[in-house]
């Protein structure tokens, strides 16, 4: 009975694992500032959302990711509402290709992923630039976008294997 | 293309409308509420305040508990990295060490050999006592730089005894009371010593200025004293023993002035140690 019990709580767990990722990354804000790495950084949870929501949309609810957003926008301070805005975009973008795609690659994915992030970078710029009155160094958000494009060839796979090897074998078991 | 762009509007329409599994709202209303938080949000408005702040006490609190694990991380990084260091920088002293030790018995030997010549040209050796005495006072007036220190005749202080503060110069007992004594510091106007300047072994007086530098007078060589010269007694009348550090060359290009800056900063004296030098026998 308590076996039977903790496999459940396990089989909870890895199915909500997207979810918990996503708001430990909203609230911790990765930024591995302590590494001194003065040209590096990536956004951990563009990669997160996108994967998900065009490989398993249901395992990241748009109104966590609303939520995910508004909790981001009070870590970094930004207006409240504009990283939801910017997350949703991302999810409608992940969503279309989920939609015109019949054959999947992850070169694919990865160039529009890319095409995706430049352009809701380019509106988090113009927005916080030209709206808000916030200033941001273009060379940081190049950079940014760079590393972030880069790692979801890795997070990418590691969300496959994760998902392949534990996720569904779980649900199997 | 009249197909191409219809499954372009189905896809997007799709992308926008269609609720997933267990999703309580679409894509399109999440997207405006967004907006409607930022465009309310800008304006200040009253309940997304509310919202705001309700937001920042649970993401504040939570924030702490989640960022254990990284701050764990970090932390050990931070741990290492310093050991790294300290390694290092062991080494490095490890290494200065032993150089250290080398001079030290240059030294030694220089010490031994000073002391063998002395004894051929007769000259004496020095013997110090030392009182340490705490200052009493040093609200001196504009024009008389001095302090007033706790030790008198009672503590064997007699007129003319060096006051230093640690290895360095400070000036010179000029008043002694049977508890007291008043110490005339350098900087005082009325202060002149014999000095040397270290290098090119320059001999002149260093005189005080009322202010916080000395200057140097009476040479003759004033164009060899360069900048960051070292100035020590010179031991010449027999005042003060020879090559006690006072302070430091600080050449202005703009004045003619040839400034000392002291090493001792004398507003800031607390304890001196008040010095008498005795002709000690060569044995």
């Amino acid at each position: 009975m308590t076996g039977l019990r903790n496999k459940n709580f396990i089989k909870i767990i890895l199915s909500k694992a997207p979810v918990i990722l996503l708001f430990i990354s909203v609230l911790n804000d990765y930024d591995f500032n302590y590494l001194s790495l003065k040209y590096f950084s990536f956004n951990f949870s563009y990669i997160l959302i996108f994967y998900y929501s065009l490989k398993k949309s249901e395992s990241l609810g748009y109104t966590y990711i609303f939520i995910a957003g508004l909790f981001n926008d009070v870590v970094t301070g930004t207006p409240i509402g504009l990283s939801s805005l910017i997350y949703l975009i991302l999810c409608v973008a992940a969503s279309y290709l989920r939609n015109i795609t019949l054959r999947p690659s992850l070169l694919k994915d990865c160039i529009f992923f890319l095409v995706t992030i430049l352009i809701i970078n380019s509106l988090l710029f113009l927005s916080l630039n030209f709206i808000f009155n916030y200033e941001l160094s273009y060379f940081d958000q190049i950079i940014n976008i760079t590393f972030t494009f880069l790692f979801y060839f890795l997070f990418s796979n590691l969300f496959d294997f994760f998902e392949s090897h534990f996720v569904r074998n779980n649900n199997a078991g | 293309m009249e197909t191409s762009r219809d499954d372009f509007v189905i896809a997007l329409r799709s992308a926008f409308l269609k609720k997933g599994i267990q999703q309580r709202f679409s894509l399109l209303s999440l997207i405006f509420f967004s907006i409607i938080f930022l465009i309310l949000g800008s304006f200040n408005f009253k309940i997304i305040n509310y919202v705001k702040i309700g937001i920042k006490e649970i993401v504040y609190r939570s924030s702490f508990i989640v960022s254990i694990p990284e701050n764990l991380l970090k932390d050990s990084y931070l741990t290492i990295q310093n050991h790294k260091k300290l390694y290092n920088e062991n080494e490095k002293i490890k290494s200065e060490l032993e150089i250290l030790k080398a001079k030290d018995l240059l030294n030694e030997f220089i010490i031994l050999e000073n002391q063998r010549l002395k004894n051929i040209v007769d000259d004496y050796l020095v013997k110090s006592d030392t009182i340490i005495a705490k200052v009493l006072t040093d609200k001196g007036s504009p024009f008389l730089r001095s302090v007033i220190i706790n030790k008198g005749s009672k503590h064997k202080i007699n007129l003319g005894m060096v006051v230093m503060d640690g290895e360095y110069l400070v000036g010179k007992v000029v008043e002694v009371n049977y508890l007291s004594s008043r110490v005339l510091l350098l900087s005082d106007l009325n202060s002149k010593i014999p000095v040397i300047v270290e290098p090119n072994t320059i001999f002149s007086i260093l005189s005080g200025t009322g202010k916080d530098y000395g200057i140097i007078q009476y040479s003759k060589k004033y164009e060899d004293i360069k900048n960051e010269s070292v100035i020590y007694t010179s031991g010449a009348g027999n005042l003060f023993k020879a090559g006690i550090p006072i302070g430091r060359m600080n050449i202005n290009n703009l004045s003619d002035e040839k400034k000392v800056e002291f090493f001792s900063d004398f507003s800031q004296l607390k304890f001196v140690k008040v010095v008498s030098f005795k002709k000690s026998d060569i044995k």
